[in-house]
């Protein structure tokens, strides 16, 4: 299992003229993509089949770094333009790549709306405190206390926890990951390509150049560590009394279920129609 | 769907849902119906008035017809699905007014830049703000113009009556799709709740136009190339296996980012603006009156233009030459044609429902005619007389 080497994985997916990618030494973004390419090539997907979408930020450039079809879109948008593709081609399969600041802020309202509907998309969520390309901005998943350019002294506002939102809003899989846990977040990704509905894997992701920089954490190592420091496995969070927990990140797998995803409630829709009003097929 | 293919039953579809013949409908349905003959089989939309009857009329027709009605979380959802799902090859269309169109202008630069026919409809209603959300007014002539950033071109129809409606909906899918761009229908709020008689036609009468699709290989290679000579390419749908990437960073003519190169960027955006540019004369079109032999020239545009063509008669009858010049492609405006028809023009006046913007677009071809606007607002549109006085005035 996983045995092909990152070459070959790269050379089989990636477009040659945009290498190399923009991300920094020590991003965790590649990582993540590496494990998502390895799920599909896992389990055998049609290329012709998958449509890879973004919005704006480091995270969201990935489209144009894959040889599929993609729709690198407006910032935070990635999901409203999703929805589009998958009702009206419903045998495409849709992977978003989105950060924490795309899919969290100004994204929010496409992301809650997104899964209320179920929409048939697998979000690879890359979440690192931050936001990366714009030079280290703070983002609403920053823990109290870290900084950021625009929180010099250290956020005072509570973070979003996107995962624990993903399922509040009825996410028919979400797990979260850091990139450190590779086997566990590719055999996340590929329970996520195969569900029908929403899907989320979040992957907290080291971001040394914008963040750890200004949070005494330079490199990747010290960022991977840290990640350590402060994830918590779901099975052990639940025998742990809540202020333990306090600046805690849990990990682990906190959706698995199966509600019919939009497309196919869709031609249900279409289906109810027909019959209530006696039209004819 | 309406897409290449399954015109037979489509138009089987259509002309059992609705025969032809004469109906009594309020504007906003007649968009409606226009662009389900035009083949749009996905609507993304966001309630707003004075728009709301569009999405009420799609949402419950469109699934007759194997179409799609979505309401998203909000304007700026709406046009994103639009554009989602007009690269998997349907026409799209939404609606909405102002304050709607302003959070879709965002979206709409997206279109642009990639180059996604699609169609956008704006039920002008009094602002800034929510204004007197539920009257009509003709305040959205510039946001349509440049309301998105950056250097862009954009085409806009304006439709004048409830049939016209119909019609001009139609003609804006046809430039949307001849062209791969997105075009706007900018309609008013008093028009859209207006009812009147409408001829609806035989679907198999109402020419409908689609996209250049890639021939080959090496077409669908350029997705924002030039390979056809007309600065319009084919457009490679997702889930046909060219691998497009489409972004709205700056691209190559292959579709992959290239964001430092200068050379890209111009050409890249030139080529959009000689693509509507060096098609102007088909897409422009407007209405004249009485302008073989004129004094006094009256420019107006949508609701506007039916009292001012009911000024003009009367004008007429009291011995004033006056006509009147209706643009109903309003972007690109047909300033050649004004320019032409202001020679020996001794004063034009403007009518409109704002406090004079069509004015200055005119203003660009008026080198030495004097100008006056005519113009009202509060929600309540020109009256004939009102009209008629200023004539007199300039008479």
């Amino acid at each position: 299992m996983y045995l092909k080497s990152a070459y070959e994985i790269r050379n089989k997916y990636l477009r040659k003229d945009m290498l190399p990618t923009i991300f920094c030494p020590g991003c965790g973004i590649g990582s993540a993509l590496q494990y998502t390419l390895r799920a599909i090539d896992d389990l055998k997907l049609n290329p012709d089949e998958i449509v890879w979408v973004s919005g704006i930020g480091c995270s969201s450039r990935v489209p144009g770094f894959v040889n599929f079809d993609g729709l690198h879109t407006t910032h935070g948008r990635a999901l409203a333009f999703a929805t589009g593709i998958k009702l009206a081609n419903p045998d495409l399969k849709i992977i978003a790549f989105m950060g924490d600041g795309d899919a969290a802020a100004i994204g929010g309202n496409h992301f809650i709306h997104a899964i209320r509907r179920n929409l048939d998309v697998t979000v690879i969520l890359i979440n690192n405190f931050t936001y990366g390309m714009t030079g280290g901005q703070v983002a609403p998943t920053a823990l109290k206390g870290l900084k950021g350019t625009t929180a010099p002294y250290g956020q005072f506002e509570n973070p979003f926890d996107i995962a624990q939102l993903a399922v509040a809003a009825g996410a028919n899989y979400v797990a979260r990951w850091s990139v450190f846990n590779y086997l566990q977040g590719i055999n996340s990704i590929k329970k996520a390509l195969q569900k029908e509905g929403f899907s989320l894997v979040e992957f907290l992701s080291p971001c040394p150049v914008s963040f750890g920089r200004r949070n005494r954490m330079k490199t990747a190592p010290e960022l991977l560590r840290w990640y350590q420091k402060i994830t918590v496995p779901l099975a052990k969070a639940k025998k742990m009394p809540p202020e333990e927990l306090e600046g805690k990140i849990v990990i682990g797998e906190f959706a698995d279920r199966d509600r019919p995803g939009l497309a196919r409630e869709y031609e249900e829709y279409k289906k109810r129609a027909k019959k209530m009003m006696g039209w004819e097929g | 769907m309406i897409i290449r293919g399954d015109e037979p039953e489509q138009i089987r579809l259509l002309k059992k849902l609705y025969r032809p013949g004469n109906y009594f409908m309020q504007g906003n349905e007649a968009v409606a119906y226009g662009a389900l003959f035009a083949g749009c089989r996905f609507y993304a939309g966001y309630p707003i008035t004075p728009s709301s009857e569009i999405a009420e009329t799609m949402a419950r027709e469109l699934p007759k017809l194997r179409g799609y009605y979505l309401q998203m979380e909000d304007e700026i959802g709406s046009i994103a699905a639009m554009i989602g799902a007009s690269w998997t090859g349907f026409k799209v269309m939404t609606a909405t007014a102002g304050p709607g169109f302003s959070l879709m202008q965002e979206n709409l630069g997206y279109a642009v830049m990639t180059e996604t026919p699609l169609v956008l409809v704006d039920v002008q209603r009094s602002g800034p703000s929510t204004g007197q959300a539920t009257k009509g007014a003709q305040g959205d002539f510039f946001q349509a113009r440049w309301g998105t950033h950056g250097d862009h071109p954009i085409v806009a129809v304006s439709p004048v009556s409830v049939e016209d409606a119909f019609w001009e909906t139609v003609r804006a899918f046809n430039i949307a799709e001849k062209l791969r761009t997105p075009v706007i229908v900018l309609f008013d709020g008093v028009i859209a709740h207006t009812r009147e008689q409408i001829r609806i036609p035989d679907p198999e009468d109402v020419e409908i136009t689609y996209r250049r699709l890639p021939e080959n290989e090496e077409e669908a290679k350029l997705p924002f190339g030039d390979p056809c000579g007309d600065g319009v390419p084919p457009m490679p749908l997702f889930g046909h296996g060219y691998f497009t990437h489409v972004t709205g960073s700056t691209h190559k003519e292959n579709g992959l980012r290239d964001v430092y190169t200068p050379e890209v960027h111009d050409r890249l955006v030139r080529r959009i603006h000689r693509k509507i540019e060096s098609h102007e004369e088909e897409i422009q079109k407007w209405e004249e009156y009485f302008t073989e032999d004129m004094d006094i020239l009256i420019i107006s545009w949508g609701v506007s233009a039916r009292p001012s063509l009911g000024a003009v008669l009367r004008a007429r009858e009291e011995g004033i030459k006056a006509g009147l010049f209706v643009p109903k492609t309003v972007h690109p405006f047909p300033g050649k044609r004004v320019r032409e028809l202001l020679k020996g023009v001794r004063a034009v006046l403007v009518p409109e429902m704002n406090l004079g913007q069509l004015i200055l677009e005119v203003q660009r071809y008026a080198d030495d005619v004097p100008l006056r606007g005519v113009n009202k607002i509060g929600g309540v549109p020109l009256r004939v007389d009102e009209i008629l006085r200023e004539i007199r005035g300039v008479a």
